[in-house]
């Protein structure tokens, strides 16, 4: 009996990640979903630039790079090409939150039938640990030595609540995975905005708060807890829209 | 459609990119092409096609990288500024070896500029324009017949070739009106087993990609691609040579500038000076093969541009310098007359043999 094995849509190549990064965990979550729902031969995943830039060697299915921030845009392009595609974008803070942030608004208020995956770590990994739009308040980055100053380089962007105010989305939900129990909901987050695409149902973007030890500077046990800590307490988790099981209730 | 139609440049593209397959058109407003957006935005739904309104170039451009990547046929069109935004997204296409059709229908800069015609943006198009080692094939149009033929034209190249290819036209032919025939062969578009459309359990993973973090590897990768670019220079360079076989001045003109510089050829001629014009079509590939002919025997060359001087430097490589270039121009959106041009053939003609 196999208690255990790599997902099929998982290529198997050892991953690039730091010791005690989570971009690991999630890309098994995606895979193991893509696994599930049989999407694996209509899929087209869409790589970002930053840490998982090279996401397009791990997952199994179809895979294009993007340039920078523009992975919406190419997610639009591929769905609008085929429906019949499965696409989904796989993509970090950097990438979506500041370089990216017209196309993702867009394609969100497009309600494009598309599936978004966001990696929040509240850094710039890739790059070596440059403050991000999702940086908090006070952390102290490579370009944000004293602290991140509101004063000069303003808040935090919250891309589930602004994204909810838009009429388009489909489905917007925050998770985690820093505990068995996190993870288990992350899956069910993530196989969720997948089964709306197959459904037709629209924009659904998963933003995964995601731990960074190598940049925050800290050993893995100690970023998980700053998750707990510092980061759910900005963002919190939940679910910020899904339009079927709103009209659900109200019905 | 045998007979001819009246039509303006910019619907005579929109109109043969569908006839050449092309089902997918994204795109942003911008004067002095906003015809050819709202052409595909009326066909399109009725012929089963996608066109959509992009938040920005730098979208639209990457939504034709996408569609490209899933292999149907797709464009966009933008004109000088919008061009710029696109910039980043034609490199990564160029660098992901993926075809599409872009069209630029140029206006004065640099900046905002003007929205008048204009051809200051060869530099950008003939040097790729955005960043790395890369080419666009580029396309001159200098009528509304020829911006027919040369979109279905593009779209074959793209395809052939895997890479972008620009309809470099400006504002006066996308605006005029003249009578098209689209009378055309279409060609089916060839197999792309090379397009991310989903494993179907198959095959392994295509993967459309520009990043090569091994220096040796992306090395080799732009050895090959510029050895592509040596076989497209060989095969598909495109030109037109009006009365350059006794000619003692020798004009190079491309688009609306070789219109204007044709009749002056004609005006010369009546007065005795022996004058000819030489109509690169491509002008990447450059058509240097007609200039050094022409400097084994004419004694001078004029290169009539809407530009401050762009293309006269590809003439002055072509013709190795054997004979004076000069340059006989107007920009901003101005365009010279015959009369001017005529002026400066006289003038060469004087300071010559």
């Amino acid at each position: 009996m196999t208690i255990f094995e790599k997902p099929h849509s998982l290529v198997d190549i050892p991953l690039h990640y730091c010791p005690g990064c989570t971009h690991g965990i999630i890309h098994r979550l995606v895979a193991e979903v893509i696994d599930e729902l049989g999407i694996e031969g209509t899929a087209v995943g869409i790589a970002p630039v930053g840490c998982a830039v090279m996401a397009y060697d791990y997952f199994a299915c179809d895979m294009i790079e993007a340039a920078h921030g523009r992975a919406p845009a190419i997610a639009t392009g591929v769905k609008r090409a085929d429906p019949s595609h499965i696409v989904f974008t796989y993509q970090g803070d950097g990438d979506l939150a500041s370089i990216g942030t017209a196309e993702i608004v867009h394609a969100a208020a497009r309600n494009e039938n598309i599936t978004v995956i966001f990696i929040n770590n509240a850094i710039y990994g890739m790059t070596g640990g440059q403050m991000a739009p999702t940086s908090l308040v006070g952390q102290v980055t490579q370009t944000s030595p004293y602290g991140r100053d509101p004063k000069l380089c303003g808040y935090p962007v919250r891309v589930c609540e602004m994204l909810s105010e838009l009429e388009g989305p489909e489905y917007l939900a925050r998770v985690t995975v820093n505990s068995v129990a996190n993870v288990r909901k992350a899956k069910k987050a993530i196989k969720k905005a997948f089964q709306n695409q197959i459904d037709g149902k629209g924009f659904s973007l998963v933003e995964v708060l995601s731990a960074c030890p190598t940049n925050w500077g800290m050993t893995p046990e100690k970023a998980l807890e700053w998750i707990d800590t510092a980061m759910i307490p900005y963002y919190p988790l939940g679910v910020y829209k899904d339009r079927s099981a709103e009209s659900e209730a109200k019905a | 459609m045998a007979d001819k139609v009246l039509m303006k440049g910019n619907e005579a593209i929109a109109e043969a990119a569908i006839m050449a397959g092309c089902r997918h058109y994204f795109g942003y407003p911008i004067t002095p092409q906003t015809e050819i957006a709202a052409y595909m935005a009326k066909r399109m739904p009725k012929i089963g096609g996608t066109f959509l309104q992009a938040e920005s170039e730098i979208a639209a451009i990457n939504m034709v990288y996408g569609a490209s990547a899933a292999g149907v046929r797709a464009m966009t069109s933008s004109s000088s500024p919008g061009i710029s935004l696109k910039s980043e997204g034609i490199s990564y296409i160029a660098g992901s070896d993926l075809p599409a059709v872009i069209v630029n229908a140029q206006r004065g800069g640099p900046g905002l500029g003007g929205i008048q015609p204009s051809q200051s943006d060869y530099f950008q198009a003939t040097r790729g324009g955005g960043h790395g080692d890369y080419h666009m094939i580029v396309l001159t149009p200098a009528s509304v017949q020829e911006m027919a033929e040369l979109t279905i034209h593009a779209f074959d190249l793209a395809d052939e070739y895997r890479m972008p290819v620009m309809i470099l036209a400006d504002g006066t032919i996308g605006q005029m009106m003249e009578p098209v025939s689209f009378d055309f062969d279409i060609k089916p578009a060839p197999e792309k087993p090379w397009a991310t459309v989903g494993t179907g359990m198959k095959r392994p993973h295509n993967v459309v990609n520009s990043l090569y973090l091994n220096p040796a590897e992306l090395e080799q990768n732009n050895f090959d691609r510029f050895k592509r670019y040596e076989i497209i220079a060989e095969k598909e360079t495109m030109y037109e040579e009006f009365m350059t076989d006794d000619a003692d001045i020798v004009l190079a003109a491309f688009g609306i500038a070789a219109r204007v510089s044709r009749n002056a050829v004609l005006a010369a001629r009546k007065e005795g000076i022996k004058a000819g014009l030489i109509r690169p079509i491509t002008v990447w590939p450059f058509p240097k093969a007609p200039f050094a002919k022409a400097a084994d025997h004419c004694s001078s060359i004029i290169s009539v541009e809407l530009s401050m001087g762009q293309m006269i430097e590809d003439v002055k490589l072509a013709c190795e310098c054997r004979v004076p270039v000069t340059l006989c121009n107007r920009v901003g959106g101005m365009i010279p007359t015959p009369n001017q041009i005529l002026d400066a053939i006289r003038a060469a003609a004087k300071g010559g043999k």
